[in-house]
């Protein structure tokens, strides 16, 4: 039984330190910009689809950055 | 800034999208075959091969790890290029993870029918396959982590934490539960016993439905349907917060598969608490993908890339909401060891990693061979056949557990039970098993057409291997002063992968520690409990082989009407010498952890030689070939030494005389046949296994007398 009582502190010690990072999470505005991610994902496609349609023309500048 | 052109992988992910269909086909038709016999035992064609209790954890791990985990792969090796901006860490790491994970889905398909198992559930697979899964595991990490270290995009987007947390619990996961001591090339021991095996087992089952099915598939869908919608995410926001409360919370929730067991009270409690408040982040996915769509449903009307995946974010959240419910000792009582929960996996399995899997292929074979997709009305047709599959197989099975579970609980004025034979209410249930077929023969009709379909797409594009790309080169982060850390947190992948480490073993500590630390021994010591004689083991080693716990349980759980049928209650000091535990999941049969001593010696003969001579209309299939093969007399003295290894009380120098005390308990019951009209030899399989069944649940007993 001991175990359970070391248990629960502990469990409480653990919750109460998730819940004072998320308040203080929240109150420093860390979830400000929460949306520009969400945004990047979906561009990708744009530049390949670009790319294949260029890919014809464009040599200099391949080359070049091949280099790094 | 400098733009870098790379190239994207794209031929693994096209071997693994095959191999998704192909092992997808093939697992859903090994159920269908599980699924038939559950009515016409006939089914298994007579062969021991093919016989319910050796395919059932074929279908399952084929599903599970062949279907799902080709599907995650394919979908990761996909969007994770493309997301981080950069081709794989490592080609050839690419090809050693998918020609060793299909090595290793051939080494099941072939030695699961042969009834080498290790009879943990979702784990069944003996120890040197084990260790192959553990090493391409960490493989496939080493290519994800490696990929996520050389990637050109700054933040890591929430599908790739979805991919780190699933990489490292279940590397976790499988590792402890697979602790096992080897007594040869194809057999083990479970480390852990009874009580502690169940946990760990449940720990890792549950778990597995977590990070193998949940989040990967989270990740999976934070990708490619805002890809398929071409929206945004709902809300990133959620996102993030239901990512850290999901995987902190999910690993504790195992216990709830062992209500009213043996497992102490305060460990099933947890799980229950923990279990509830696992709808909050897992609601949290579902709405975040439902409300994707917002203001985008005329697109879902013609769309069937979307429709797959707004009904597999459905499924995922009726699937969810569900658990949680499952979770209340009330009603799992009622959906424990019945059809229930049989339906609840499979709205999960079919609905939600089905579907969504779909949709995935629908969406990225057409972009990857540079074409549209074949037939619109095709997939249209697959995805109606599909939802008329999940509902033709959830209903019945629904249906079928409150028929089951009422007539179990059902007393007569006088205090009797009303249906005694168990029997009587796996009879009345036959119906609803036939449709469950029916519906599982719609849904792999369907994925029959996606195959015709996607063939079609394929052939009339150009694949692209090697698809360029270009984007600027990662640059080195300079602090702008206001940071916010989980920002910081998101560029950092060795940190984040530790951080999600230390989310998800916090629970498995808590379940798991205290368990081992109580010696239970002490705790739960029952004086009666003897270890297993030499034969009794090898017996239950034939039962585990033919994977008899796949129908029977041995855990009678604390209620009127279940010690009315079978006897006193399970004790967990009953289990101490179980390595590993057999309360099994399902009764499709009797509990048999009181069967000792019930019936003659002939009885448990003539059953397993024609099930149907003892109990008329019963769906066990006969198991002739237990009375032909001998078991291995040779093997036993390491088997004794194994178990010594792991605590059971056998004497030192016992291995001397192993073998003459099978031989003397099997000329006992060869005896006791004889006198009974049987002849038989002392050798024979089936002897062992009546020596385990006679065995069952008689040592406290005893200590009635």
């Amino acid at each position: 039984m001991n175990i359970l009582v070391i248990l629960i502190i502990v469990s409480l010690i653990v919750a109460g330190g998730f819940l004072v990072a998320f308040i203080w999470a929240v109150r420093s505005g860390q979830f400000d910009d929460a949306s520009t991610p969400s945004y990047r994902m979906l561009w990708d496609d744009a530049t390949t689809k670009k790319e294949d349609k260029k890919s014809n023309q464009s040599t200099n500048h391949k080359q070049e950055s091949h280099g790094n | 800034m400098e733009i870098e052109k790379f190239h994207y992988d794209n031929k693994v992910v096209k071997y693994f999208a095959i191999a998704t269909v192909v092992w997808g086909a093939i697992g859903m038709l090994v159920g269908l075959l599980a699924a038939t016999q559950l009515f016409a035992p006939e089914a298994n064609l007579g062969s021991e091969y093919t016989t319910f209790g050796r395919i059932r954890p074929l279908h399952t791990n084929a599903v599970i790890f062949a279907f799902v985990g080709n599907a995650i792969f394919a979908g990761v090796y996909y969007s994770m290029q493309r997301l981080l901006k950069t081709r794989m860490f490592n080609d050839a790491l690419s090809w050693i993870n998918f020609w060793g994970w299909q090595l290793i889905i051939l080494s099941a398909v072939i030695t699961l029918p042969m009834g080498f198992t290790s009879s943990k559930e979702y784990a069944e697979l003996e120890w040197p396959i084990d260790i192959a899964i553990a090493l391409i595991w960490v493989v496939f990490g080493i290519n994800m982590i490696g990929t996520i270290i050389k990637r050109r995009e700054k933040h890591m987007y929430v599908a790739i934490w979805f991919y780190i947390a699933s990489f490292v619990t279940v590397a976790v996961l499988h590792i402890v539960n697979s602790f096992a001591l080897p007594v040869n090339f194809m057999k083990s021991y479970s480390a852990f016993a009874g009580v502690q095996d169940a946990l760990v087992q449940w720990w890792y089952g549950h778990n597995a439905v977590a990070f193998f099915l949940t989040t990967p598939y989270l990740g999976l869908m934070y990708y490619f349907l805002p890809k398929a919608a071409n929206r945004p995410i709902y809300s990133y926001k959620l996102s993030i917060v239901h990512f850290w409360a999901l995987i902190f919370l999910y690993i504790w929730a195992g216990p709830h598969h062992l209500l009213y067991t043996s497992l102490p009270e305060w460990a099933q409690a947890l799980g229950t608490a923990f279990s509830i408040m696992l709808i909050a982040p897992s609601w949290g996915g579902m709405v975040n993908g439902l409300l994707t769509l917002r203001g985008a449903w005329d697109k879902v009307k013609e769309d069937p890339i979307l429709k797959f995946m707004v009904v597999a974010i459905t499924a995922y959240g009726m699937a969810v909401f569900e658990g949680p419910m499952l979770s209340l000792k009330s009603v799992n009582a009622i959906a424990h060891y019945t059809d229930w929960i049989v339906a609840h996996v499979h709205i999960g399995a079919l609905g939600w990693n089905g579907f969504l899997t779909f949709g995935m292929l629908y969406w990225m074979i057409p972009q990857m061979w540079k074409t549209k997709l074949f037939s619109r009305k095709l997939a249209n047709t697959h995805f109606w056949l599909g939802t008329l599959g999940i509902i033709f197989y959830a209903l019945p099975m629904y249906v079928s557990a409150f028929t089951q579970w009422l007539m179990w609980k059902e007393f007569t004025p006088e205090g009797i039970l009303q249906y005694p034979n168990f029997l009587s209410t796996t009879l009345q249930i036959i119906p609803m098993h036939m449709l469950r077929a029916f519906g599982g023969l719609l849904y792999l009709l369907g994925v029959f057409v996606m195959v015709y379909n996607l063939i079609k797409t394929a052939k009339a594009g150009n694949f692209v291997a090697n698809e360029a790309a270009e984007a600027p080169a990662l640059e080195k982060v300079v602090s702008k002063g206001k940071e916010y850390w989980h920002r910081v947190w998101e560029r950092k992948p060795i940190f984040f992968t530790l951080l999600t480490t230390v989310a998800i073993l916090i629970g498995g500590i808590f379940e798991l520690i205290p368990s081992f630390m109580m010696k239970d021994n002490e705790a739960t010591k029952i004086e009666a409990v003897k270890p297993y004689t030499p034969l009794e083991l090898e017996g239950r080693d034939i039962y585990i082989s033919e994977g008899c716990v796949g129908c029977h349980s041995q855990m009678i759980r604390p209620f009127r009407y279940e010690t009315e049928r079978y006897g006193e209650y399970s004790k967990a000091g009953e289990f101490v010498y179980d390595h590993p535990f057999l309360w099994g999941s399902k009764r499709t049969g009797p509990d048999l952890h009181r069967v000792g001593e019930k019936y003659p010696d002939s009885w448990h003969f003539n059953h397993m030689y024609d099930p149907r001579s003892m109990s008329p209309g019963s769906t066990m299939p006969p198991y002739p070939w237990l009375l032909e093969q001998p078991y291995d007399l040779e093997g036993l003295p390491d088997k004794i030494t194994v178990m010594r290894k792991l605590g059971v009380p056998y004497e030192e120098g016992f291995e001397e005389e192993v073998q003459a005390n099978a031989m003397a308990q099997a000329e006992g019951i060869v005896k006791r046949l004889e006198a009974d009209g049987i002849e038989t030899v002392p050798e024979a399989k089936i002897v062992a296994l009546i020596a385990y069944l006679q065995r069952l649940g008689t040592d406290i007993k005893v200590a009635d007398k």
